[in-house]
């Protein structure tokens, strides 16, 4: 196992700003928000925040510290991943949490830093680390899932703008987003060239969304059709014909914030553990043991398995840091991240038996009334974001050197 | 695929089309919207009923078609395919502890009305979310309080077979009798239901009768499950025969072909222990007990794979509530947790089997 010390920033140095967090922290979050979520890194519903909560990302976008590791230059914290995860500690600590997030931080904004020019940094960069800008990402179509090189949403050419029209689908948040960046196509002839990246207002005339139910009961997603809309020429990101390299990019970024890299994994497993859920509602034998000897290795199984997961996410980034590059580790992420997670959410119905089934009204503990609804909306990240079998199939062409049978 | 007497094929064949025209899954998507207090149409129930189907296990003397659980769970898994909102699997296991326990006047008094359609039946055991837990309901003087959660068609039944601390129990749905619903995510039938005082009239039968009624109640519900896995399958098969990505049918990338061989293996031994469990009821067998939890067990498994992969292999569209997967993925689990899941029925195969 790697014990690598770290190697970023010397020790007093981490230990200065240990100090100097902790006192921002106490200064700047009001203890009454501890233990609030995040609402912008939630996918669902509209981000309504109180006075205090304002506050707070204000004080947060600020100092750029919802994106502690963005450049100072566009309004980012400027910090070493060492000081980023001192300040993550000290959040936990104080059970602040981070008020920026959503799509703009986990996959638009990484993007953008390293394809956008100069001027479209300057203009989304700030918003996003300040948390003023809400992101959607328009790449599905009907016909183009897992197949989503052969989107067909077309960009027509008009000299200093394009005129966009099709249908996209799936867009989480569309609802709620103020943009959107998305993938079109400037070129029919052909199928990976021909696309291109390209930045929208969702407030453009001839944008329209209609929101999908889901399983789950909610709607946190639409359809979103485009009618001509104009999208001017400096809203490109790259070239055209680009757009495929772009979006690629922004679809690790995707996967390595779904897989839970980094702290949101942490958050991802956290609250009450399953084994204490389990003695509640199944009951102890005379050792003090869950009673039920099968459920109770099932969730050994799971709690290891989690382990490793979280070990093998420590692993892969020291690897990274060391070999300057990603580990190969990190292509299973996504997938163990998914399977780990609903897995967890099965065990907490099964350990509640029918009162884990909850849908609403009486009779159910909110808790177990939210783990119905997580259990139901979770089925979609063994989906979203490259299915399972797609990343398989990356893992077995890319990594393994298997060949293509299709 | 069971031997079947000519008169159960022509049963099968018959709820197979009645579950398809009358009952397809937009019939159950429409009560789900419509929500009634009862959570299944009474229309379509009192259609079953006028088929024979509430008293297939009611004998002709008593106004029945006696034709036994084998012909019980064609009808059952027929109606699970559709996800047919229909008290009949409680009100036949209802009928099975009368039949088993009652005695003649208790049978004379209810077999008749049941068999007819116009009473519904269930079973009242669990006092908590799990099943096989301590009962507490008790019976002074006659009358039996205690409170029974997630009673499979409490909203609205009229007759209550009750575990007591002594035995089971005839208990009518009105004096006494207060219901509360409990609303799952399957969006049937599930209520609390508190009895205080309510007048109970003692089933007999024997030390074990609790058992043998829910060991038959597993078996019954191991049936539906049986249709529900053969639906979502077929289903899932269907549609990687037409989705198209990457310019080939998706039933064209082997990674699929390979889970789809796989489930359609797990149909096959759950076929065989279900109708295994119908046939043990059928006979008596001294061994119902094993035959119910390998048929529960088994069953348990295979639908939770079968409903979870038809999520997955229908990629985003499976997610949406416009479409049916999500019905067959909520129904599974709690089928899953009925009469106990997968864990509890392993553990008590191997305490059958003595290890
Ligand atoms: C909750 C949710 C939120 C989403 N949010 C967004 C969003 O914000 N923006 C956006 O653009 N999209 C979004 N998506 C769309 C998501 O990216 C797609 O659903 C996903 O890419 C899968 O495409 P599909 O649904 O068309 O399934 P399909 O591609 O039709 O796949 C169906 C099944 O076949 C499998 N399959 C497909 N091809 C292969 C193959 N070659 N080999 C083996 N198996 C294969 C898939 O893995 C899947 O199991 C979201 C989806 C969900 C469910």
């Amino acid at each position: 196992m790697a014990t690598a010390p770290e190697i970023d920033a010397p020790l007093n140095a981490l230990d200065d700003f240990r100090t100097q967090a902790r006192d921002w922290l106490a200064a700047n979050f009001p203890p009454s928000l501890k233990g609030r979520d995040n609402a912008m890194s939630a996918v669902e519903g509209p981000t309504e925040e109180d006075a205090e909560q304002r506050a707070w990302r204000e004080a947060m976008g600020e100092k750029g510290w919802g994106v502690p590791t963005w450049p100072k230059e566009y309004g980012g914290g400027g910090l070493s991943r060492a000081e980023a995860r001192v300040l993550q500690e000290e959040m936990t600590r104080a059970g602040a949490w981070n008020p920026i997030g959503g799509m703009g931080v986990m996959m638009f904004g990484p993007t953008l830093l390293e394809y956008g020019s100069e001027e479209q940094k300057r203009e989304h960069i700030p918003a996003i680390a300040r948390g003023e800008v809400r992101w959607c990402q328009g790449y599905s179509e009907p016909g183009a899932g897992s197949d989503l090189a052969s989107l067909q949403c077309f960009a027509e050419d008009h000299g200093d703008h394009y005129i966009v029209n099709g249908q996209k689908t799936w867009t989480s948040g569309g609802q709620w987003a103020d943009k959107c960046f998305m993938l079109v196509r400037t070129d029919k002839s052909k199928k990976h060239e021909g696309i291109t990246f390209l930045l929208c207002d969702m407030d453009t005339p001839g944008v329209e969304v209609k929101p999908i139910q889901l399983i789950s009961g909610s709607s946190p997603f639409c359809e979103t059709f485009f009618t001509d809309v104009k999208v001017p020429k400096s809203n490109r990101v790259g070239r055209e014909g680009e757009g495929w390299t772009i979006g690629k990019r922004l679809l690790q970024h995707e996967r390595n914030s779904l897989s839970g890299g980094g702290s949101a994994a942490g958050r991802m497993f956290a609250g009450t553990p399953l084994a204490q859920i389990a003695k509640k509602y199944v009951g102890v034998d005379s050792e003090g043991r869950i009673a039920d000897a099968d459920l109770r290795t099932r969730i050994a199984r799971h709690e290891m398995d989690l382990r490793s997961f979280m070990l093998t996410l420590r692993r892969a980034s020291l690897e990274a840091k060391s070999n300057q590059g990603p580990s190969a580790a990190t292509s299973i992420m996504k997938n163990v991240g998914a399977r780990i997670m609903q897995e967890r959410s099965e065990l907490l119905i099964e350990i509640r038996g029918m009162a884990g089934l909850g849908w609403e009204g009486e009779g159910f503990e909110e808790d177990a009334l939210k783990d119905v609804r997580h259990w139901l909306f979770g089925k979609a990240v063994s989906i979203y974001g490259g299915s399972t079998e797609i990343q398989n199939n990356v893992i077995a062409k890319r990594i393994l050197g298997m060949l293509d049978h299709q | 695929m069971a031997v079947l007497t000519e008169e159960q094929t022509m049963l099968r064949d018959m709820a197979h089309e009645w579950a398809d025209n009358e009952s397809p899954v937009t019939a159950f998507r429409k009560m789900r919207n419509g929500a009634p207090a009862s959570f299944y149409d009474p229309e379509a129930w009192t259609a079953q009923a006028g088929m024979g189907w509430a008293g297939i296990l009611v004998p002709e003397e008593q106004g029945g078609v006696g034709m036994g659980y084998l012909s019980l769970g064609l009808v059952l898994e027929q109606l699970g395919r559709n996800l047919a909102a229909t008290p009949l699997a409680a009100t036949a296991t209802a009928t099975a502890a009368i039949l088993i326990g009652g005695s003649d006047a208790q049978k004379a008094a209810w077999l008749p009305r049941i068999a007819s359609g116009e009473v519904v039946a269930t079973l009242a055991i669990d006092e908590g979310p799990r099943f096989g837990g301590a009962i507490a309901a008790a019976v002074t003087g006659g009358k039996l309080s205690g409170t029974k959660q997630f009673v499979a068609e409490g909203d609205s039944a009229q007759l209550f077979i009750v575990a007591a601390t002594d035995g089971l129990y005839l208990v009518e749905g009105d004096a006494g009798v207060t219901r509360a619903p409990r609303k799952l995510a399957d969006s049937r039938s599930h209520a609390q239901v508190v009895f205080d005082n309510a007048p109970a009239d003692r089933l007999e039968g024997g030390e074990d009768l609790l058992t043998q009624v829910t060991d038959r109640a597993a078996i019954g519900t191991a049936a539906e499950m049986l249709g529900m896995a053969e639906a979502a399958f077929a289903q899932t098969n269907d549609y990687l025969k037409t989705r198209v990505q990457f310019g080939q049918v998706l039933a064209s990338f082997q990674a699929l072909q390979h889970r789809m061989a796989k489930m359609f293996t797990e149909l096959e031994l759950m076929r065989s222990a279900v109708e295994a469990g119908l046939e043990a009821a059928d006979s008596g067998r001294a061994n119902i007990s094993q035959e119910a939890s390998l048929a529960k067990a088994v069953a348990n498994e295979t639908l939770h794979l079968v409903s979870r992969e038809m999520i997955q292999l229908h990629g985003g569209i499976g997610m949406t509530d416009e479409h049916d997967a999500g019905f067959y993925l909520k129904r599974a689990r709690v089928l899953e947790q009925m009469w106990g899941n997968a864990a509890w029925h392993r553990d008590r195969f191997a305490r059958l089997n003595g290890y």
